[in-house]
């Protein structure tokens, strides 16, 4: 089969489910596992895609299809499949925000809307074309829109929601406007003929291609997270449901750092816009591993804490874009969907059965329920980057790569200054799990699809600990 | 069969957790690695022992395990001994055996994996890897001030452990890869920057003046098992990668940095010589003193930067580090005997325990004896190594160097510990009896059984050290 009919059959998916959902008077539950359940068989179609059929020429012109293509797609459904189940456990908070009572009647569009914005990141994952990527991004954006804001009798929610759409169509405009600049520049919106162009004019500088660089860079740090445009990110993170946060702490972050790697990629190997380029990153890279690290030194509000993280998670991986080592961004944002989905499980679980997001609802938990503190552990762990768990070697590769292409001195010193205080805020919830005294002897529950799904990411985070190669084949899958 | 030495305490660390036998479980693993660790020790010269895989083509890391030299195998047969000697000590709170015996078998596969490394990342992951059940255990099951001194540790060593980190990868970015066997000295103008990260990163795990304060609250806190295998083996990890990586890689800069070295291990010897005399508690009193003797290891790594053709100076390291491992592993076990017997540590609070403990007293007395280097017993060889490493190769002509003033000062520590340990066992076991220790039991043949091993092992090594030096 050929690769670019699995994003046709993605949609086609999508508006079945809406059919479904307006047709059926079913519970509405069950369509997010029928939602989960579509999107894994979607996903082994995909592993077993051709790679070989060619594209063809009618739509070459905005689709390739390669081994880091493959691999976002891949990291677009497992996050969306997750997402999912995870919204039919939090079923229970939803509902009181959405029909106001426990018959979760209102919540079908919410299982059926993930699967658009999956569509939207795959399609993204093998544009190659300026306004291919823009429409992906639109499709994205658009659909998290809706998601954000989706428990509407809930006032942070729809704060939340009003954040990101005043923001997120800001920023769009700012791509455009970019986007505008670019062709103006170069002629062309085609980035093959971009990367063509900048090989064969090693010396020429135009001041307005800088120009149009600077604007992308400022709608992409929107997406990213990235210092000065990150202000949204607590708000918004922690007033939308908690699945949703957790999709767009994760997808919507790698489908910024993909964009980011497409277009300012060839910029940053090209000597005529590699310094100017390089330093933006560096300071921006700088700037939001302080921002993150620092404010999340003091935050008491687990969801907060990882919004934050994810800030300075976004550092790393922009020190990363700025050494040019695009495969350990890669890597990086593999190991970060596991292990921040681990965490936002065990989040959704408890405020589903706590009512409370602060760390002092994880007070004690080691005793309340021994499995969950020590998949959290491992989670904290590996967000921390303790070596043996994945979480170690995403940092160590970015931090590899960026001493090799010899990055400042002073972002060196920022990043190591940040993971040292990543351990302390981390370890913060460790401590209140193992050293607290429980606020109340009741034992949490687990319902077994979050248990199973806590298990195997917690595994495949140790796993990855000690054996990184897989992520890595699969990086370079197509390239033997 | 090197990978089971980790595997058998990890797979017993899990069994223990699905509800295996705790103490039987973790005795019969401890037992095992001991024996296991036997088996080599004729022929650890052989390349027979070197085994691993590769986990990751480029850059080429590989999970691999070996007896790289002597040093590999005197660190690892200490870290079976005190194990063993863990397992047995201190007295698990009821209903918490699974985490007690579990964390303790972690800790030990973590460090026998560090010392058996010979791939520079996993020589660093197995290290971290010991770290962590050693902070839940001070934070969930430790005594006195436990969260605060639980997050002092853990912040202290996740920080050193950062400094490490850049260090190595600044080291191992100018080398060919990780392998032990790859090491080389870094181009020269990098020299002086490795070694100043690694001296801070390693230092802090060792507890170096100034990043020591960790350490005697942590110890005193913690439930003994793990201050046992954190004072006795663990940090040991520190002071092997120093000799290990950090003389390998950066020769020149740690020469270059010599002078900060002298002073700071003077103000380890010295410093916290003067602050362990005035500790009123013995379990801190005991961590201090850790810390203290932690300075006479840095000056033989002293000595062997001031001049690479020492002979004597990593030899005296290696063995001053077995001696000191084993000793303060065993006050640590007696201390919380002690502290079993009469229910305090206060000093003031306690008289006369020889009359109803005479044997508690005897071990306890043997322990500190070595502890302050008393001949016959294995510190004794170990610092007289040291002192000898300060002079050797020198003469009358070259005039005093950082070195020799160094070791010259570094003498009077002998005089601080003999004051306070002698004095501490006077207050402890002699004079009258008193409130506490009037109706004190000797301890049972069960408890005795880990601290003779270990006095066995401190007399052996002491009137026999070439058993040791044999490997080095």
């Amino acid at each position: 089969m050929q690769p670019h009919y699995i994003e046709f059959i993605t949609v086609g998916f999508g508006i079945f489910l809406l059919m479904f959902e307006a047709f059926s008077n079913g519970n509405k539950p069950r369509l997010g596992l029928i939602a989960a359940g579509g999107l894994t068989v979607i996903l082994i179609l995909q592993c077993t895609a051709s790679s070989c059929a060619p594209t063809p020429d009618w739509l070459s012109r905005f689709y390739q299809y390669n081994s880091v293509a493959l691999f976002y797609k891949i990291i677009a459904l497992v996050s969306t499949i997750l997402v999912l189940l995870m919204s039919v456990d939090f079923r229970k908070v939803l509902s009181r925000y959405t029909s106001g009572d426990d018959t979760c009647s209102g919540l079908g569009e919410f299982y059926c809307l993930p699967v658009f914005a999956c569509a939207g990141l795959m399609w993204m994952a093998s544009a190659n074309d300026l306004v291919s990527i823009f429409v992906a991004l639109e499709l994205v954006t658009i659909t998290f829109y809706v998601m954000v804001a989706y428990m509407r009798r809930n006032v942070g929610s729809l704060e939340a929601g009003v954040k990101y759409l005043i923001l997120g169509a800001l920023s769009t405009g700012f791509l455009v406007y970019g986007i505008a600049w670019m062709y103006g520049a170069l002629g062309t919106t085609d980035l093959a003929v971009i990367a063509e162009l900048t090989h064969e004019n090693p010396n020429e500088k135009p001041t307005y291609l800088l120009f149009g660089i600077a604007l992308i860079l400022i709608a992409l740090g929107f997406k990213i997270g990235a210092a000065p445009m990150q202000l949204w990110i607590p708000d918004v993170y922690q007033g939308a449901p908690t699945p949703i946060t957790a999709y767009l702490s994760v997808a919507s972050k790698a489908a910024g750092f993909l964009v980011l790697i497409l277009i300012i990629g060839p910029f940053i190997k090209w000597s005529a816009t590699s310094h100017e380029v390089i330093t933006i990153l560096s300071i921006m890279a700088g700037a939001t591993l302080l921002y993150g690290n620092l404010a999340a030194l003091k935050q008491d509000n687990f969801k907060r804490l990882l919004a934050y993280s994810s800030i300075a998670h976004a550092g790393f991986l922009l020190m990363g874009v700025a050494s040019g080592d695009f495969t350990s961004v890669s890597f990086y944002l593999g190991t970060y969907l596991l292990m921040t989905f681990s965490a936002f499980f065990v989040l959704a679980l408890v405020r589903d059965q706590e009512n409370s997001d602060s760390i002092d609802a994880f007070d004690g938990l080691g005793k309340r329920n021994p499995l969950l503190a020590a998949t959290l552990t491992i989670t904290m762990a590996a967000l921390a980057g303790i070596p043996l768990t994945a979480g170690f070697w995403g940092k160590f590769f970015i931090f590899a790569a960026a001493i090799k292409t010899g990055s400042s001195w002073w972002l060196l010193t920022i990043a190591f200054i940040s993971v040292a205080a990543g351990f302390y805020y981390y370890l913060k919830v460790v401590k209140a799990m193992y050293w607290n005294a429980p606020r109340s002897e009741k034992s949490i529950q687990v319902p077994v699809i979050t248990r199973t799904v806590l298990v195997l990411l917690t595994l495949a985070i140790l796993v990855f600990g000690i054996w990184p190669q897989p992520i890595f084949s699969l990086l370079e899958i197509f390239n033997h | 069969m090197l990978f089971a030495l980790i595997l058998i305490p990890l797979l017993a660390a899990v069994a223990i957790l699905l509800g295996a036998p705790s103490k039987k479980t973790a005795l019969a693993a401890s037992l095992a690695n001991i024996i296991l660790a036997a088996i080599p020790l004729t022929s650890w010269k052989s390349s027979c022992w070197d085994t691993g895989f590769q986990v990751l083509e480029n850059p080429n890391i590989n999970l691999s395990l070996g007896l790289y030299d002597g040093m590999s195998v005197v660190m690892l047969l200490l870290s079976v001994l005190v194990t063993l000697a863990a397992v047995y000590s201190g007295k698990c709170p009821e209903g918490r055996e699974k985490l007690w015996f579990s964390s303790t078998l972690l800790i030990s596969a973590g460090a026998i994996g560090a010392f058996l490394a010979t791939d520079v990342f996993f020589f660093y992951a197995f290290h971290e890897l010991a770290l962590i059940p050693t902070f839940l255990m001070i934070g969930m099951l430790g005594s006195g001030d436990r969260k605060a001194a639980a997050w002092k540790i853990t912040i202290y060593l996740a920080f050193g452990s950062i400094i490490l980190l850049a260090g190595l990868l600044l080291a191992v970015g100018h080398l060919d890869g990780f392998a032990f066997a790859d090491l080389k000295a870094v181009p020269a103008e990098h020299q002086n920057a490795v070694a100043l990260l690694l001296i801070i990163g390693f230092g802090t795990l060792v507890s170096l003046f100034p990043l020591h304060s960790w350490a005697a609250p942590a110890y005193a806190s913690a439930p003994a098992p793990v201050s046992m295998l954190h004072a006795g083996v663990l940090k040991k990890f520190g002071l092997y990668g120093m000799l290990r990586v950090g003389m390998v890689v950066a020769p020149e800069g740690m020469a270059h940095w010599i002078p900060w070295l002298c002073v700071l291990l003077l103000g380890n010897i010295i410093w916290v010589g003067l602050v362990t005399l005035n500790q009123k508690r013995l379990d801190l009193m005991l961590g201090n003193s850790s810390v203290m003797h932690m300075g006479y290891i840095f000056l033989a790594i002293a000595a062997l930067a001031a001049n690479g053709e020492n002979e004597i100076a990593q030899p005296a390291a290696v063995l001053l580090m077995f001696a000191h491992g084993i000793s303060i592993a065993m006050l640590f076990s007696l201390s919380a005997m002690v502290e079993r017997k009469t229910g305090t540590l206060e000093i003031s609070q306690l008289g006369g325990l020889a009359k109803t403990a005479p044997a508690l007293a005897f071990l306890f007395g043997l322990a500190g004896m070595a502890s302050i280097g008393l001949p016959g017993l294995a510190n004794f060889a170990g610092e007289v190594m040291v002192f000898f490493a300060g002079f050797a190769d020198w003469s009358p002509q070259d005039g005093m160097g950082w070195i020799q003033i160094t070791t010259i000062i570094a003498l009077w520590g002998v005089v601080l510990s003999a004051v306070y340990m002698l004095r501490a066992y006077r207050n402890i076991f002699q004079g009258p009896l008193v409130k506490n220790t009037t109706n004190a039991t000797d301890i049972s043949c069960c408890d005795k059984i880990p601290t003779y091993l270990l006095a066995g092992t401190l007399l052996v090594v002491g009137i026999y050290p070439q058993i040791l030096l044999q490997f080095l």
